[in-house]
């Protein structure tokens, strides 16, 4: 459902800050420029609201509601 | 009068934009377009001041108008920063300068030719112009015709450097048909060629103008920029790159913009050399020197901008003396100083009084003094 | 990483790569717009955007996939209202920030305002000039610390609403990035609106305002800090310590320049 554009990222945190449901948190590597990223810790609580996606900086989540 | 020539000029030319700030001695040209324009199907816009004429001018040249703005010295000041991002984006426009007396609000009621420079070398950075200084109001109306055609052709912005002289000058003049009128259109880019097409900076030609509105996917900016539009603030090569090609564009196109008139230069050993309101008196000055028998002659850059100094050059070569004829503290004088290259003596004659009309008999004396 | 698209790449001329600083709420308003006009069902080629010196003004340039023209500093509305004149049929979207809008570009601000020529302006608020390193703007709060200001600002800010709506402006909103849902769906409004639309977004610059207000680099503090500062207004609300946002005015039926314009050219007698 969330999928994350590591690579585009920043590390700004507005993403995890936004998220309702404690979704995502900050990853323990870093991408090739040097920030960390989020990751799902929760993908059970996500309710597909969008927050991240629509809060993202850099375009780099898509929330996509028609999986499964 | 040849405020009004010139508007009629623009219009014949196919102005469809005119926007300005009213000032003395420019603000007949305004008039007459906030009525004329509109009986064309164009458009009119008093802005608030020249800063926004002249930016809505750009606007309204990336919309597909042809745009002009007329204003004076002060305006001229206040238009600088935008003239030089119309010549960074190549953006095709007319800009007419009435020079009156300055410096700051200085004398309306004056005329003079002091803003020579000020055209050329007002706005921060090198880049070339093109600017042509009528005489007459005749020549406001055919050389606003010239000054659409060559913006248009170059995509660059032409001025019209007249003065109080000739703006507020009345003569009759005669008006083309629309027919008889040799009208000049950008050239304008067919199709969107993806991401890295050629908008600007052709290094042959003048690259076709992505006009908005037409999903062409235009990107304009001032900031040093890729043919493609695309901006590079760092790079030095690409710098070098624009400020050259920006400058060659109009110097390799010198035979079609260059536009001089001789008169009695043949055996002159006198060159008088004059430009805009001073021509006239020394055109009549040299035929008076003539028919005493005095050798003088008469060159007249009618383009100042770009200056024609090969021609200057070649007539230094030729000539004892190069008297400079203008209205100010010496502004073409320098121009033709070095061009001349010490080849030959050059004396620069303002009038008696700054402002005033020269008199003939003044440029015949220092002829005499020059022999 | 997974091989999916951002559903609003296709805006992009080569790729979304804004370089703004990590967390500058310029990326959260770009894609505001953006979604905006994805909703409005719009042709993107229909659209043209102006653009202002400073951050804000690297929002459409050169990244949007249209007509994009940017300018010198404070002339974006001036050289918008040129390109509308000319082109009736497109829609005109000015970027411009605090500084450009406010203090370099005011006279324009104010006369596109009374002019009401059909243009729509997004204002970028962080209250700072974040591209030049920080320097106090006429949005800056007083007291304020700057690069200019070291001993605290002393002027008052403009409250920039005000000014547009007391200038004549016909559509006026004010909203911030934490309001992103709110602030896309006015945009759809305000595109709609025959009449100059201006919409001013409070937004984060978590560099150099962001040291101001003890957050630097904490985009995350600063967009609570946006919730917590502000109320929605509506008309009968009793003013309170707080910025109000929302639509402020939405005033139809005031002749709009364009039309002017034409109604002026068949007074003329111009028959095409």
């Amino acid at each position: 459902m969330i999928h994350i554009n590591s690579e585009a990222c920043k590390g700004c945190g507005i993403c995890i800050s936004m998220c309702p449901s404690n979704v995502l948190t900050f990853s323990d590597e870093f991408n090739s420029t040097g920030f960390r990223y989020p990751v799902v810790k929760n993908s059970d609580s996500c309710t597909g609201c969008g927050n991240c996606m629509v809060y993202c900086p850099d375009f780099a989540i898509v929330v996509k509601n028609d999986e499964e | 009068m040849g405020n009004l020539a010139c508007a009629e000029g623009a219009l014949a030319a196919g102005c469809q934009f005119y926007a300005g700030y009213p000032i003395t001695p420019a603000s007949e040209i305004m008039q007459h377009m906030s009525g004329r324009i509109f009986q064309e199907g164009g458009t009119f816009l008093q802005t608030e001041d020249e800063i926004a004429a002249m930016a809505s001018v750009i606007g309204a040249s990336w919309g597909g108008a042809k745009a002009m703005t007329a204003t004076c010295g002060p305006g001229i000041s206040l238009m600088q920063e935008n003239i030089g991002l119309a010549v960074m984006t190549e953006t095709p426009c007319v800009i007419v300068n009435v020079q009156r007396g300055g410096p700051s609000t200085g004398s309306t009621g004056l005329s003079s030719q002091g803003d020579l420079f000020q055209v050329k070398y007002g706005s921060q950075g090198d880049y070339p112009v093109i600017a042509i200084a009528p005489s007459s109001p005749q020549e406001m109306y055919e050389h606003t015709i010239w000054a659409f055609n060559k913006s248009e052709k170059y995509r660059t912005p032409v001025f019209v450097l007249s003065d109080r002289l000739v703006g507020h000058m009345s003569e009759s003049v005669d008006f083309y048909l629309p027919e008889d009128i040799n009208i000049e259109n950008r050239k304008i880019r067919e199709k969107y060629d993806g991401p890295g097409q050629e908008m600007f900076l052709s290094p042959e030609g003048v690259a076709p103008m992505p006009v908005f509105g037409r999903g062409l996917k235009a990107h304009v900016t001032g900031s040093s920029h890729y043919p493609d539009g695309s901006r590079n603030v760092a790079d030095a090569e690409l710098m070098d790159y624009i400020i050259k090609t920006l400058k060659n564009k109009i110097e390799r196109s010198l035979k079609d913009i260059s536009l001089t008139e001789k008169e009695y230069m043949e055996d002159a050993e006198i060159a008088v050399v004059s430009w805009g309101s001073t021509f006239r008196s020394c055109l009549s000055a040299v035929k008076d020197c003539r028919s005493m028998g005095l050798p003088a002659g008469s060159f007249r850059p009618v383009t100042v901008w770009p200056f024609p100094e090969n021609e200057i050059r070649e007539i230094s070569e030729k000539v004892k003396t190069i008297i400079v004829c203008e209205n100010n503290m010496g502004q073409l004088y320098h121009m033709v100083r070095s061009a001349a290259l010490d080849k030959a003596k050059v004396v620069f004659l303002p009038p008696e009084k700054l402002g005033t009309l020269i008199k003939p008999a003044r440029i015949v004396e220092k002829v005499r003094e020059a022999l | 990483m997974s091989d999916f698209d951002h559903p609003l790449k296709k805006y992009f001329r080569n790729g979304i790569n804004y370089k703004t600083c990590p967390g500058c709420g310029n990326g959260i308003i770009s894609a505001s717009i953006l979604r905006a006009i994805d909703s409005s069902g719009k042709d993107f080629d229909s659209f043209a955007f102006v653009s202002g010196i400073g951050c804000s003004g690297w929002i459409p340039s050169p990244f949007y996939n249209t007509d994009v023209l940017h300018v010198t500093h404070g002339r974006a509305i001036a050289a918008a209202t040129g390109l509308k004149l000319a082109l009736p049929e497109i829609n005109v979207m000015v970027i411009a920030g605090d500084g450009d809008t406010g203090a370099i570009g005011g006279n324009h601000l104010i006369h596109g305002a009374r002019r009401n020529i059909n243009i729509t302006v997004i204002t970028v608020n962080n209250r700072i000039y974040g591209m030049t390193g920080g320097q106090a703007a006429p949005t800056t709060p007083r007291f304020s610390p700057t690069s200019s200001s070291p001993f605290g600002t002393i002027e008052r800010p403009f409250d920039l609403c005000r000014i547009v709506e007391a200038a004549g402006g016909t559509f006026v909103a004010r909203w911030t990035t934490f309001h992103t849902r709110q602030l896309s769906a006015t945009i759809r409004k305000a595109l709609d609106h025959k009449g100059f639309s201006f919409i001013e977004v409070l937004s984060q610059c978590p560099v150099h305002y962001g040291k101001i207000e003890g957050m630097r680099g904490n985009a995350p503090a600063m967009m609570e800090q946006l919730r917590d500062n502000t109320y929605v207004w509506k008309p009968d609300t009793v003013k309170n310590d707080k910025i109000p946002v929302g639509i402020f005015v939405h005033e139809m039926g005031i002749p709009e320049m364009t039309s002017e314009i034409e109604r002026l050219r068949i007074k003329a007698g111009y028959h095409e």
